[in-house]
């Protein structure tokens, strides 16, 4: 009897149901989207093919063969492949990305800080700073910037010496190079462990806190233990380390590190940039916290110093963490502007020399897209994971 | 919407913006691409398309003096921007009948492939790789170049073998960059480039003293340096380190087009052997030298034969020039430059110009 019931309306029932029409729609989507997908795929094939156009991934393996104005790993232009170019563009994009996302950050504080400043001055100039740099568009800034540092350093013969070790002229500013003997994975190893102590006393010193409202000192003991862990382990096993100094040569300077003004003008410009709109998501995070915080932690004897440190930001947090992702997103995105000032990006690397050496724009932009997805990606996640770290916990 | 009518909608929406000064980096470019790779079918009949939309289409260097440059008013000049004009003089009599698309040199073939340009006339090296990788065809050399450096005449630098450990500017994209790097690793010289997406920028880091020297194809050094801030402090150097014989590019499959763009080159070489130019041709219509009728068409109809009509070549003397004019004009002794033939002089003169035969 159950049997025939369930036959005579079981698939209307079913049909009715919202969870299994939930589901049908949800697998109809998904064949649909892979269809679409493999339709456009053979398309393209089909198409690369018929115009004569070489496709694949082969080209990764092929020899370069062009020269790249800042390696960060080993690069040469008989041996090294376009796989290898693509690797140092992606670096190079990512040393501007953390040092820019690391600076903006800092100078966006201040400048959101100072704009709340009692003092007229101080928060109308920021103010000013912030309106005049957001308003601007960034690659007229960094032209500006890229201009502006060439034009402002002296021409090579004319190098200005700094403290007799280090050069700058407008082919960029080079230092010393320190190279380090044997003994430095003691040195790492001494380092390590001394992180791990001063973590320990964190812990410790936070556990007193909480019990007598006593504060001890963390930050400082724990960076000089650490600094101070990797000199003396590395004196003691008798490590050395030696300078190459820049020379002059007959065009360029050789030896040193070389900083270049590409590299500088980028950053400068991307950072200041960048720390206008942080500002700005510094001040609204701060004024989201409501002025009696302030007003209770001053009435229980605070200073404004620690008001703003132990009340103020860790409420400010939780706001301005969403939107400061954006910017960080923005700064990495922003950084392929490099190409108009020949700062050997990502973009400038692989998107501009690669595609154009190789005509495979298909693949070459395939894979723009997926790095660039997955730095946004990882710059997001880790932002999540800090956000939900400082959200409050309900109980 | 037909697919060829949203494909024209597309192209009109990515040809608005860019038909001005080239932008630093064009996403569109190569969303452009890989629509084009999803949506157009092989490109077949590009003449049919060209008469239907009443112009040609030609991809050109927007910033290159003698080669191809837009002035205050949009007028394009340049000695590959006449090669278009022949193009549209020989199909519509017409040779105002040309839309020119400002490209970089890493945009060009991507414009070219995506059916966005139906010619590129930009002073582009046939290579090899160009026709086996990119699908495209060189229809032959126009100009035979090879690259060079220019210097500061105050380095004192006499041969570009001195210029070991200098730093170079350099245009990104473009054969250029390859023979740069070649030439430096055969000479065992240390080089440190510097590299621009446009040539613009490279030449103006330059300028502002950021390398030692500059290179790109010899032509163009005599033509940016008029750009230069002071042109006479600078010298071109004598080593040519490359050869760069620079062609007007179609797509592979469309013969027939292929045919017209290579044989307009030709007609204007054989006018100029012959001695046919702007002024002169309506009296050789009436020469009774059987090359000459064949070549203008008084006598017997090759022009058909490529889709086109009987005075196709006529047309292109008429209203464009024969090669010596166009070259002349634009790089010549008519022009800033003053480029001597050299290489470009033809065979009966000591060149390497050859037309051959209408018939």
């Amino acid at each position: 009897m159950v049997g025939e019931k369930s036959g005579g309306w079981g698939r209307a029932a079913l049909l009715d149901n919202p969870r299994v029409r939930g589901i049908l729609y949800q697998v109809g989507l998904c064949v649909a989207v892979a269809f679409a997908a493999v339709a456009v795929w053979r398309n393209v094939a089909d198409n690369l093919a018929r115009n004569h156009i070489t496709s694949g991934f082969g080209f990764l393996d092929q020899i370069a063969g062009f020269d790249i104005s800042q390696t960060l790993i080993d690069y040469s232009v008989q041996t090294s492949t376009y796989g290898r170019a693509f690797w140092v563009g992606l670096l190079n994009t990512l040393l501007i990305a953390v040092l820019g996302i690391v600076l903006a950050t800092i100078l966006g504080f201040v400048i959101g800080i100072a704009r709340l400043s009692r003092n007229w001055l101080l928060a109308n100039v920021a103010r000013a700073y912030v309106e005049f740099v957001r308003n601007i568009p960034l690659l007229l800034q960094l032209l500006f910037w890229y201009n502006a540092v060439l034009k402002a350093l002296p021409d090579i013969r004319e190098s200005i010496p700094i403290a007799g070790i280090a050069l700058l002229n407008n082919r960029g500013l080079f230092l010393p190079q320190p190279s380090f003997g044997p003994g430095l994975a003691w040195a790492a190893l001494a380092g390590v462990a001394a992180l791990a102590i001063a973590f320990v006393w964190r812990f410790i010193a936070q556990r007193r806190f909480e019990r007598t409202g006593h504060p001890l000192p963390v930050l400082v003991p724990g960076v000089i233990l650490v600094i101070g862990a990797l000199i003396l382990t590395y004196a003691a096993v008798g490590g050395t380390i030696e300078f190459a100094f820049p020379q002059l040569g007959r065009f360029n300077v050789s030896g040193g590190v070389e900083i270049l003004p590409e590299f500088v003008a980028l950053l400068f410009g991307l950072v200041i940039y960048t720390a206008a709109f942080i500002a700005e998501v510094v001040r609204a995070g701060l004024l989201s916290v409501p002025r009696g915080q302030s007003e209770a932690a001053a009435a229980l004897g605070l200073r404004r110093g620690q008001i703003l440190n132990l009340i103020i930001i860790p409420q400010a947090k939780r706001v301005m963490i969403p939107p400061l992702t954006n910017q960080y997103l923005n700064l990495t995105k922003n950084s392929s502007l490099a190409v108009a000032i020949g700062y050997p990006d990502f973009v400038q690397i692989f998107t501009g020399t690669v595609l154009n050496q190789t005509g495979q724009a298909v693949e070459v932009v395939l894979i723009t897209l997926a790095v660039y997805l997955a730095l946004s990606f990882a710059t997001s996640a880790a932002m999540g994971w800090y956000g939900a770290r400082v959200a409050f916990v309900s109980r | 919407m037909s697919f060829s009518e949203i494909r024209s909608t597309f192209r009109d929406m990515r040809r608005g913006g860019s038909a001005g000064k080239g932008s630093v980096m064009k996403p569109s470019i190569i969303v452009a691409a890989v629509l084009a790779a999803l949506t157009l079918p092989a490109g077949a009949g590009t003449l049919d398309d060209v008469r239907a939309r009443g112009m040609v289409i030609c991809g050109a260097n927007g910033q290159l003096p003698g080669f191809g440059l837009p002035d205050a008013q949009g007028n394009w000049t340049g000695f590959d921007v006449d090669y278009c004009r022949a193009y549209a003089a020989t199909i519509f009599n017409d040779p105002t009948k040309v839309k020119f698309v400002a490209l970089t040199a890493k945009d060009r073939f991507t414009a070219l492939q995506s059916g966005d340009v139906d010619v590129l006339a930009r002073n582009t090296t046939w290579t090899s790789s160009r026709e086996t990788q990119l699908g495209l065809h060189a229809t032959g050399p126009n100009y035979y170049d090879g690259q060079g450096f220019i210097v500061r005449k105050a380095l004192k630098v006499n041969s570009a073998l001195e210029l070991s450990d200098a730093s170079v500017c350099v245009q990104q994209g473009t054969t250029t960059e390859l023979n740069l790097a070649d030439y430096f690793r055969a000479n065992r010289m240390k080089l440190k480039s510097v590299t621009f997406a446009q040539l613009d920028e490279a030449l103006k880091a330059y300028d502002t003293g950021r390398c030692d020297a500059f290179t790109t194809d010899v032509s163009q050094l005599y033509s940016v340096r008029l750009k230069l801030a002071k042109p006479d402090d600078h010298v071109v150097l004598p080593e040519i380190i490359s050869k760069e014989p620079l062609s007007p590019f179609v797509r592979q499959g469309d013969d027939q087009w292929f045919n017209i763009v290579r044989w307009v080159h030709f007609a204007m070489l054989n006018a100029e052997e012959l001695n046919i130019n702007k002024s002169n041709v309506d009296e050789q219509l009436k020469s009774e030298n059987p090359e000459i009728k064949r070549l203008l068409g008084s006598e017997q109809n090759f022009g058909e034969q490529f889709g086109l009509t009987k005075d196709w070549a006529y047309r292109i003397v008429k209203l464009v020039g024969n090669y010596a004019e166009v070259f002349d004009r634009n790089l010549g002794v008519g022009s800033q430059l003053k480029i001597t033939r050299g290489l470009n002089a033809l065979w009966t003169k000591g060149g390497i110009q050859y037309g051959p035969p209408v018939r």
